[in-house]
């Protein structure tokens, strides 16, 4: 076991973060000049990178698999971004911000960096309207805000349904500024298939050109990873399907430790599974929990009677519906984070009460919202006696000013109205807090390599709460990875062009090549999907919302035997210097089928229940989560080594030096 | 389900492409229009052929990736949708369906149903942005308060996908609709009014080179749009560049 130096600047929590901006070396403007930096993905965190680092002066490159960088799986996140702002005046602050989401994180992420994230939250907001971020604002003028799962102030900043479009284009045009400037060199339609070490330090990655399939080298004097987060190891989850692990499995097979990977969030409001040919699963925004009450029937003949079909929701008496959020979780009730509502979810849905044809749904209702926002605009319009239905159709309206994309999003996907009648709803896999391990600079352990947003680990511990990664993501590329960077590269300022022609690009692009070759040349008989799929099935039934120890060590030889079957009889059609999707995937299920075998084993190790990793053999008596901060508080930060099952786990002890450890309670 | 698909199939760029005929069976009416596709590459996959490649990524109707012509409307015939949020309930068993990709002298086909939609790119690279700095050093948000009308106006033109049905519906191939709400989000806010003139110049002037062609007041472009962007745009845009020609 090595020590992990996570580099963490000493002095108070909140004087950390601005000393060592004061003791990091800075770069001068005519050297920035000479410098070149690979920024691999274009969301959020790698969008804004790129943009900073431009305009500080660097050269930057940066690599997406989509068309535009403005599409990047960012775009879709829909509720929010968190920020200390107490514009509200209900006490939020700094202080608050990092204390709700260590304790959200369940005490499983590292002190600094979510002080560092807290502290910086507030410029992001300043930052994204002074792009031209049109976010909510009340009729005075000012900024709107919302509250958001697992916490009690209103510090959500959004944008309708449409946050993450609206940030992800704000910082798409900071991009296109640099862009336009010249200091950006924009490759879409590109996906990094290797990192190249020279000397030991990051120095370039072999990328494929998606639409000549022509393989090329792009040398720079660091590189960034910022290709976002690997639920698509489960085959369905509200992802885009592109989303994949490629880039950053890389760099931890060339030596970067992988942290956490177990730590996975399922979302609980997500449209329900409909059937066998279902691709992905879309998320309903979390801020629908602010307004909607979600419920099943009390009785098991009424689950029963509505699974098929006899009965509608709309006639079930209110005292036959269990409120169960409410009834477990007084203090939050239906704002409870996403990890409690999931498990409440399936809890219920696995006694019996589910109420979708395959029993895994639970109602978002609305119809109390109706009523509520009905009365308080026939009061405002001075209505005298309206009628009850003259009350629902103006508490829609407002309902809809709010959340009307998404029930038209519902509406088209399931074919139901969700203002007739509710909204069901299920978990699904969405985030995943795991990640390449960096220190407090965001270095991974490949000096030079860096890592931001959900391909780190850093901020979110074994949970993430609403509306937090969307904030971490810029905070890391508009305001952390600018400075730090320029330490690691000022030692660089006299290196000059890293050449693409030595030995450790040739044989980086000759492994790229071979493999590439071995997919096409494979000629077996079932096709990427199929690989896919069955490793999703593994990881849902075995490594999914709940696990335990034998259905682990299940899941790691199911998913090494897949991964040997995978390798002899999978068929890749289409030639290597073409646009080739179905090759595109093939490399894409092999990483996964990698890291599916280390998240198992990963979530095996961790004896103990926290946030999004929930062990069945640990748990209270009421069914809550069970920590074990004795022997667990740490970083799970795994070495690669050749086989997935054989990495070495190095730990990172996490010191909470100014939070009392406490355990999570909803109640 | 069971239906004939008329696709087009085109090998790269530089082939020349035709219409193929296919026949497909199982088609559950909850699936996705790419769903669909999906299962018709895997029976094609599974026979030895090549699949059919198409642009498509989120599949919840946000990232604009996703296009096709079906049946000759830019993400088919329901309105208000990409093809993502197309459903097969909205054909009949037995329906032929014709999928072609996107038709624009700017938007090249790259193979099959993908084009090349970076002209939409080089538009909003030649100005479609605010020039601040990035340095978190702006004043606080709320320092200048904006009119919760033109807050909610400027969201409904920052909506765009960019996902170029209004190319793909418009008799000129005109990209008005997509730079006009563009343009219009940033007209419309207090922080973009600052280079109005160049950015509306630049953007305009970007748009003709690309080979967009001009617009005749049609309105295909409003009624294909899957965000409901509004005509409003281009009639706001147009006043913006007489602004920034005279002044």
């Amino acid at each position: 076991m090595g020590n992990l130096d996570s580099k963490i600047p000493k002095g108070p929590l909140a004087d950390k973060w601005t000393n060592h901006k004061n003791d990091i070396n800075l770069v001068n403007p005519a050297n920035k000049r000479n410098i070149d930096v690979i920024m691999v993905g274009t969301g959020l965190a790698g969008g804004s990178a790129a943009a900073t680092l431009a305009e500080l002066g660097y050269n930057v490159k940066t690599f997406c698999y989509q068309d535009s960088p403005r599409r990047a799986h960012s775009i879709a996140a829909q509720g929010g971004i968190n920020a200390a702002k107490n514009y509200q005046g209900d006490g939020d602050s700094n202080y608050r911000l990092f204390y709700d989401t260590i304790k959200g994180g369940d005490y499983r992420s590292r002190e600094a960096n979510v002080y560092r994230l807290a502290e910086v939250s507030a410029n992001i907001i300043d930052q994204c309207v002074a792009q031209g971020v049109p976010f909510a604002r009340e009729y005075g003028g000012l900024l709107d805000n919302r509250s958001f799962g697992g916490v009690l102030v209103s510090r959500t900043f959004y944008a309708k349904g449409q946050t993450g479009q609206q940030l992800l284009l704000g910082c798409y045009s900071a991009m296109n500024r640099q862009i336009n400037r010249g200091k950006i060199t924009s490759y879409t339609r590109h996906e990094m298939l290797d990192l190249v070490i020279v000397g030991g330090k990051a120095r370039g990655i072999i990328a494929r050109n998606l639409v000549t399939g022509e393989i090329e080298r792009h040398s720079a004097h660091a590189v960034v990873i910022a290709s976002g987060g690997y639920g698509n190891v489960f085959f369905l989850s509200t992802n885009a399907m592109g989303s994949n692990v490629t880039a950053a499995w890389k760099v931890h097979k060339k030596g970067a430790y992988f942290a956490n990977p177990c730590f996975t969030q399922i979302h609980p409001t997500c449209i329900p599974v409909s059937g066998d040919h279902q691709s992905k699963l879309t998320l309903m925004s979390e801020s629908l929990r602010n307004d909607g009450r979600i419920w099943v029937p009390k009785k098991l003949e009424d689950a029963k009677a509505i699974r098929e079909g006899r009965l509608k929701p709309t006639e079930l008496k209110e005292e036959d519906r269990d409120y169960y959020l409410e009834r477990r979780y007084p203090a939050f009730g239906n704002l409870v984070p996403r990890d409690v509502a999931s498990r409440a979810a399936k809890e219920r849905c696995d006694a019996g009460f589910g109420v979708n044809k395959t029993g895994e749904a639970v109602y978002l209702d609305f119809s109390a919202a109706f009523l509520r926002y009905g009365k308080e605009t026939a009061n405002t319009q001075h209505l005298e006696n309206p009628t009850e239905q003259q009350i629902i159709e103006l508490g829609k309206a407002v309902v809809e000013a709010k959340y009307g994309n998404l029930f038209q999003m519902y509406e088209k996907i399931v074919d139901q109205n969700p203002y007739e009648t509710p909204m069901m709803i299920y978990p699904a896999v969405h985030y995943t807090m795991g990640g390449i391990w960096v220190d407090y600079n965001l270095q991974t352990t490949i000096p030079g390599c860096f890592a931001t947003g959900e391909a780190n680990f850093s901020d979110h511990g074994a949970n993430r709460l609403g509306a937090s990664a969307l904030m971490q993501g810029l905070a890391d590329g508009y305001f952390v990875l600018p400075y730090t960077i320029g330490n690691y590269l000022a030692s660089d300022i006299r290196t000059g062009k890293i050449p693409t022609d030595s030995p450790e690009f040739d044989q980086a692009e000759k492994a790229v090549r071979e493999k590439l070759e071995r997919f096409i040349n494979n000629k077996g008989t079932r096709s990427v999907d199929h690989f896919h799929k069955r490793l999703g099935k593994i990881m849902w039934d075995k490594v999914g919302m709940s696990r335990n120890a034998p259905h682990l060590q299940e899941a790691v030889a199911e998913i090494k035997a897949l991964r040997e079957e995978f390798w002899q009889d999978v068929k890749v059609p289409g030639g290597l210097n073409e646009m080739n999707p179905e090759l595109e995937k093939a490399a894409r299920v092999a990483d996964f089928l990698e890291l599916g075998e280390l998240f198992a084993k990963d979530a095996l190790h961790r004896n103990e229940s926290c946030g999004g990793h929930f062990r069945e053999e640990y748990q209270t008596e009421e069914g809550e989560a069970l920590r074990d901060d004795e022997n667990f508080m740490y970083v799970a930060a795994w070495e690669f080594t050749g086989e997935p099952g054989d990495a070495i786990l190095h730990k990172e002890d996490l010191i909470y030096e100014n939070i009392e450890v406490k355990a999570r309670s909803y109640k | 389900m069971n239906l004939t698909l008329k696709i087009w199939r085109q090998k790269d760029a530089a082939a020349k492409g035709k219409i193929q005929t296919y026949q497909l069976g199982g088609v559950d009416p909850d699936m996705s229009f790419l769903e669909m596709l999906d299962v018709l590459n895997e029976d094609l996959v599974n026979k030895g052929e090549d699949p059919v490649v198409f642009d498509h990524d989120c599949r919840e109707g946000i990232c604009g990736t996703c296009s096709l012509q079906i049946n000759g409307e830019p993400h088919g015939p329901d309105r208000g949708i990409t093809t993502c949020q197309l459903h097969m309930r909205k054909f009949k068993d037995g329906d032929t369906i014709v999928i072609e990709p996107f038709r624009a002298k700017a938007f090249p086909v790259l193979k099959d149903l993908v084009v090349d939609r970076s002209a939409f790119e080089r538009i909003q690279q030649a100005g479609g942005y605010i020039s601040v700095n990035t340095s978190g050093t702006t004043q606080d948000a709320n320092a200048i308060p904006i009119p919760k009308e033109d807050a909610d106006a400027a969201f409904f033109s920052a909506s765009c996908i960019g996902c170029g049905a209004c190319v793909a519906a418009c008799k000129n191939a005109s990209a008005m609709l997509f730079t006009s709400a563009k343009v219009s989000q940033m007209a419309l806010l207090p922080q973009g009014r600052v280079e109005a003139s160049t950015r509306v110049l630049a953007m305009v002037e970007q748009m003709d080179k690309e080979g967009f062609g001009n617009c005749t007041n049609t309105g295909a472009c409003e009624i294909e749009c899957p965000k409901g962007i509004s005509l409003e745009n281009i009639a706001r845009m147009n006043r913006e560049y007489m602004k920034a020609s005279v002044g």
